[in-house]
Parts: C-alpha cells; sequence; structure tokens
C-alpha cells in the first residue's frame, strides 16, 4: 500500500494523531492481563501482513514528522546524537542495514543503487537523492550514524560488545522515555540499566545479557517495552524534564482520553557484520487512550493491567500520580469479560463491550 | 572518622577497596583531602615502593598530612592546589608511566573518578589501579538539564551551581563524567522543593 503521510507535531500545538490503520495495527504490549518484567525476546522474522513487525524497519504514517521533529531536538541539542570514536565503523554497518533493508522492503520509497563503493541512496519521501562513497565520512554531510539515522524513526543505540558485555558507546536518542545518551554513553549493559528497579534482582538483566551477547548476523530478535506519556511528545527526555514534567499536571477527567497515551517502544537487536557492535533500535509508537479503547479487547486488558502494576514500576514509567484518574477512565471500558490470549485486536472474536 | 562504608547501591556505582602495595616497577600515588591516610598506611605497609614513587597531592582541608607524606620518603611528592590546577600535570605523568605501572588513587569520589578516567584514557589497565575512598561522602553531579557539574555536593536535594534549578542527586553514575545525575526535582510541582537533608544520613 501507499502510506499517507500526516503533517502533524510531537510539541506545542500536538497535533499528532492515528489513522484507523495506525490505531488497528498498534503493538499493543500486553499479552495477558498483568504485566511484569520478563526476557520477553523473539525472533524478529517479520511477523502478520501490515502489522509493524512485518519489515526490519517499521515505515508508518507518521515517518516525515517524526525525523522533523528530531531535526528540531539536535538543533536545539547535538548532545543527542554521539559516537565515540572506535564506533565509525559501526556507523557504516548500520547506515548499509537501513539502506539496504528500506530499499528492499519499501522499494516505491527508497532506492538503493551500488557500483562498488559509489553508492546512490533515494529517499523520496524525504526527498533526498544523495551520492556517496561507501566508508568515506568526508562524502557525507553528517557521520553515517547520524546521516542514516536522521532518515529513521526511532532512537538507535549502537553497543559496542568487549569483555563479555555491551557497551553503549554511539547512539541517536531523540524519542526516549527518560534517559540521557549523554550521561549514558560509555557504559557497559548493567550501569545503564541501573536505574530501573526490581529487574536486577530478579536476575532479568543477566539473562538479557547472556542473549543479547549471542544474537548473530542474520537473526535480529525483538521485544516490546512501554509507559506513559501525557500529550504526544516524542522527545520526554530527562534533559528537558524541567520543561516537559509539568504537563502530567494538565490531565483532567475530560481530556484524559486525548491527552494520556501508552507509549510503546518496539526493541529490536540485529548484530553488524564488520564492527560486530550490535544495533540496538528503540521504536516509539504512541496511542491516545481514547483511540485504544476501541479495541474492545485492549481497553478492558489495559485496564486490568494499569490496576494491578506495582508500585515501583508506576512509580519508575513516571505515572504513579496520575494512576487513580487514568483508572477512573479505563474502568469504563472493562466489563470485566474475559479477554482473549495474545496482543492481537481480535477485533472479529472478542465480544463487543458491554455498559 | 576518614572510613565510610556506603550503603548497598546501584550497579553503576563504583566500589572502592582498601589499597595494597603490589609489585611494579612504577607506583602513581594520587590524593585529596584525607586520601593522604590511606597512602601513608600504604607506604607504612610497603616502605621499599616508596623510592618508585610518584605522589600527587591535593591537600584541601588535610594540609597537615602533607609533612607526613614527605617523611614517607616518596620519589616525587607534588602538591596541588585543587584538581583542575592538577589535571595537566597528571596526564603529563601518565604518559610516562611503563608497562607494569601502578595506580593508586585515594580521597574523595571526585577525586578517584577523575583519576580513573584520566589513568584509563592513559591505557593503564584497570587491573593496575586501586581505589580507596576517604574523607568527605560529598558527590560530584552533573546537572542533566544543564550539563554543568556541580563539586561537593552534601545535600539532597541541591541547587544547581550552574543554572540554579533546584536537583534531586539520581542513583545513577557515569564513570565517564566521574558524576552522579542531577534531575529537577520540582518539574512537576513548580516551586515545590523538600527540604535539604544532609547525604547518608
Amino acid at each position: 500500500m501507499t502510506i499517507q503521510f500526516n503533517d502533524e507535531t510531537f510539541r506545542d500545538d500536538y497535533t499528532f494523531r492515528n489513522s484507523e490503520w495506525a490505531i488497528k495495527r498498534f503493538p499493543f504490549p500486553f499479552h495477558e492481563d498483568s504485566y511484569m518484567y520478563s526476557v520477553n525476546m523473539e525472533q524478529h522474522r517479520g511477523g502478520p501482513k501490515g502489522s509493524v513487525y512485518e519489515k526490519r524497519f517499521d515505515v508508518d504514517e507518521h515517518y516525515i514528522s517524526e525525523m522533523r521533529d528530531r531535526a528540531l531536538v539536535l538543533a536545539e541539542d547535538p548532545l543527542r546524537c554521539q559516537s565515540l570514536p572506535h564506533m565509525t565503523l559501526a556507523g557504516w554497518d548500520l547506515l548499509e542495514l537501513i539502506m539496504v533493508s528500506k530499499s528492499e522492503d519499501y522499494p516505491d520509497l527508497f532506492e538503493l543503487h551500488r557500483n562498488g563503493n559509489q553508492w546512490r541512496w533515494i529517499n523520496k519521501p524525504l526527498g533526498i537523492d544523495d551520492t556517496f562513497t561507501f566508508m568515506d565520512e568526508a562524502s557525507l554531510p553528517y557521520g553515517p550514524m547520524e546521516y542514516i539515522t536522521r532518515q529513521a524513526q526511532g532512537d538507535y543505540a549502537v553497543l559496542d560488545q568487549r569483555e563479555n558485555n555491551l557497551w553503549m558507546d554511539a547512539g541517536m536518542v531523540t524519542t526516549q522515555a527518560d534517559w540521557s545518551l549523554d550521561f549514558d554513553i560509555g557504559m557497559n549493559f548493567f550501569e545503564w540499566h541501573a536505574p530501573v528497579p526490581l529487574a536486577h534482582e530478579m536476575g532479568v538483566f543477566k539473562r538479557a545479557l547472556k542473549f543479547l551477547l549471542n544474537i548473530q548476523q542474520g537473526s535480529p530478535a525483538r521485544r516490546l517495552n512501554w509507559t506513559m506519556t501525557v500529550n504526544p511528545l516524542l522527545d520526554t527526555s530527562p534533559e528537558n524534564y524541567h520543561k516537559w514534567g509539568v504537563q502530567k499536571t494538565t490531565l483532567t477527567p475530560d481530556n484524559l482520553g486525548r491527552k494520556q497515551h501508552l507509549r510503546v517502544e518496539l526493541q529490536t537487536f540485529y548484530r553488524l557484520p564488520r564492527s560486530n557492535a550490535l544495533v540496538f533500535p528503540i521504536r516509539c509508537y504512541l496511542i491516545a487512550l481514547e483511540d485504544l479503547v476501541t479495541v474492545p479487547k485492549w481497553g478492558r486488558r489495559l485496564h486490568r493491567v494499569i490496576r494491578d502494576l506495582p508500585e515501583e514500576l508506576a512509580e519508575y514509567k513516571g505515572f504513579i500520580r496520575n494512576r487513580p484518574m487514568i483508572l477512573d477512565y479505563l474502568t469504563q471500558y472493562d466489563d470485566g469479560k474475559p479477554t482473549s490470549p495474545g496482543v492481537w485486536p481480535d477485533l472479529d472474536t472478542e465480544p463487543p463491550l458491554e455498559r | 572518622m576518614s572510613k565510610f562504608d556506603f550503603p548497598p547501591s546501584i550497579a553503576s556505582r563504583p566500589v572502592y577497596g582498601t589499597l595494597e602495595a603490589r609489585k611494579g616497577t612504577q607506583h602513581l600515588m594520587i590524593a585529596d583531602g584525607a586520601g593522604a591516610e590511606a597512602l601513608l598506611d600504604l607506604a607504612a605497609s610497603a616502605p621499599e615502593i616508596m623510592a618508585q614513587a610518584h605522589v600527587i597531592f591535593i591537600p584541601r582541608d588535610a594540609g597537615a598530612l602533607e609533612e607526613k607524606l614527605r617523611a614517607a620518603g616518596p620519589a616525587i611528592l607534588h602538591i596541588g592546589p585543587s584538581y583542575p590546577a592538577t589535571v595537566q600535570r597528571i596526564r603529563r605523568v601518565l604518559q610516562d608511566t611503563v608497562m607494569g605501572a601502578q595506580v593508586y588513587l585515594a580521597g574523595t569520589e571526585g577525586l578517584i573518578g577523575q583519576a580513573m578516567n584520566e589513568a584509563l584514557q592513559a591505557g593503564i589497565p584497570l587491573a593496575a589501579i586501586q581505589t580507596e575512598h576517604r574523607g568527605s561522602v560529598a558527590r560530584r553531579v552533573q546537572c542533566v538539564h544543564c550539563k554543568g557539574i556541580t563539586e561537593d555536593v552534601m545535600t539532597d536535594p541541591f541547587v544547581c551551581s550552574h543554572c540554579g534549578l533546584n536537583l534531586f542527586v539520581r542513583d545513577h553514575y557515569s564513570r565517564r563524567l566521574a558524576a552522579f545525575q542531577g534531575v529537577c526535582i520540582d518539574a512537576e510541582d513548580p516551586g515545590e522543593v523538600p527540604e535539604s537533608v544532609e547525604l547518608y544520613k
């Protein structure tokens, strides 16, 4: 299908909207009526047609506007994109991975023509047609990682692998759930996860690291993570928290369905061929609760998950102060009926909401 | 009392030990304040290493220890007035280290963290660097908003010395910055700042 790209904003007047299509394909993260941390990894080998899992790097109706938002963030704070000196090769690996994947998966939108090291990259949605020399930094307007991730939705953490650990040594991070690349750059896997409650004690990170260290070229993996965000604000950075934090106080029972968003990260993991680095794209999807509850199964389930979530997690995910109001809203969409297993909307088989 | 047992903490926070003399061709010792006492204990346990010791000491409020250090007989003793005034010298001395050199860092977290960074960047293997915390438990904190670093933070919350925001000290430590993370405490309730309490009290 041809994607109709939205002209929308993720700040100030917040004109971001999801179409019917985007709502139905939203990556709902809860496969059952409760949530706890787990090493919920699976192979990233496509998924149902039209789903966000189908392509290697999903492109959707928000593409152009998200890239515009990224450029605004970078103009304000260039430290959101950093690469330690030894990571340039991994940047080229990433550029190749994204260009090859997008041109193969979306041939109507992206083209890559390679003649030895002379590459021509055409990005039709963004109006880019560049010819450059692969592995020659001087032939691109930015470093390779920055160049390609200014054209790819989602954040990118590029992890060096050494000493049986992963090191956050490069990244493009402008749509983050409240973590700072500038602070975390150079840290290992356990260090950058240090502030996460409960999971260390559960051994989650040890198991996750073991899994990630063994990811092979050509066998990417994926998992989902989630939080809640007031307003469709992509840049929920700690850097700007003193500016956006106050938006959490603007929720009222009347505007909550429109303003409160479920924020889901589709995290994928790819081994890179030359550098042996691991790239960790973190793609953010936002959905207003009023849109989410149009899928009866999701409305029922989200109510149960938020209601039963441990205090520490609600606190860490930053919505503890608004949880009671969110529950007042969601309870209207939970009639107590059982829900089908799995994450899919199951619109044809799940019963409509009974009021 | 210059020794302090830090409470169990996060995975990113460094863990400090007790300096022990190790075999080496060179011994580079960097300390501030009460950290000099750790070097004196080291010298007492292994006086023979002092003949190859290059000691860099930033006295802060412990100037009385300078003479004791001199009495321990290091090959070179340099007294620096502050860390920023001394860091160029530290870099230069690190350039001259040879294989098998041992590095000993003692004193405040800020000194240990920053000097550790310099040593690692100079290519000293982590296994050849020892640390011992002594003296002030003050923390070095980077404001995540303006990126300015405030030294010697003793309370939580505190006011960023660069941008003036009220910050709480998040339990998250960057070895690269040798600093904890400071995050605005009243972002969601502007002006509502809880009373400052002394760290670890």
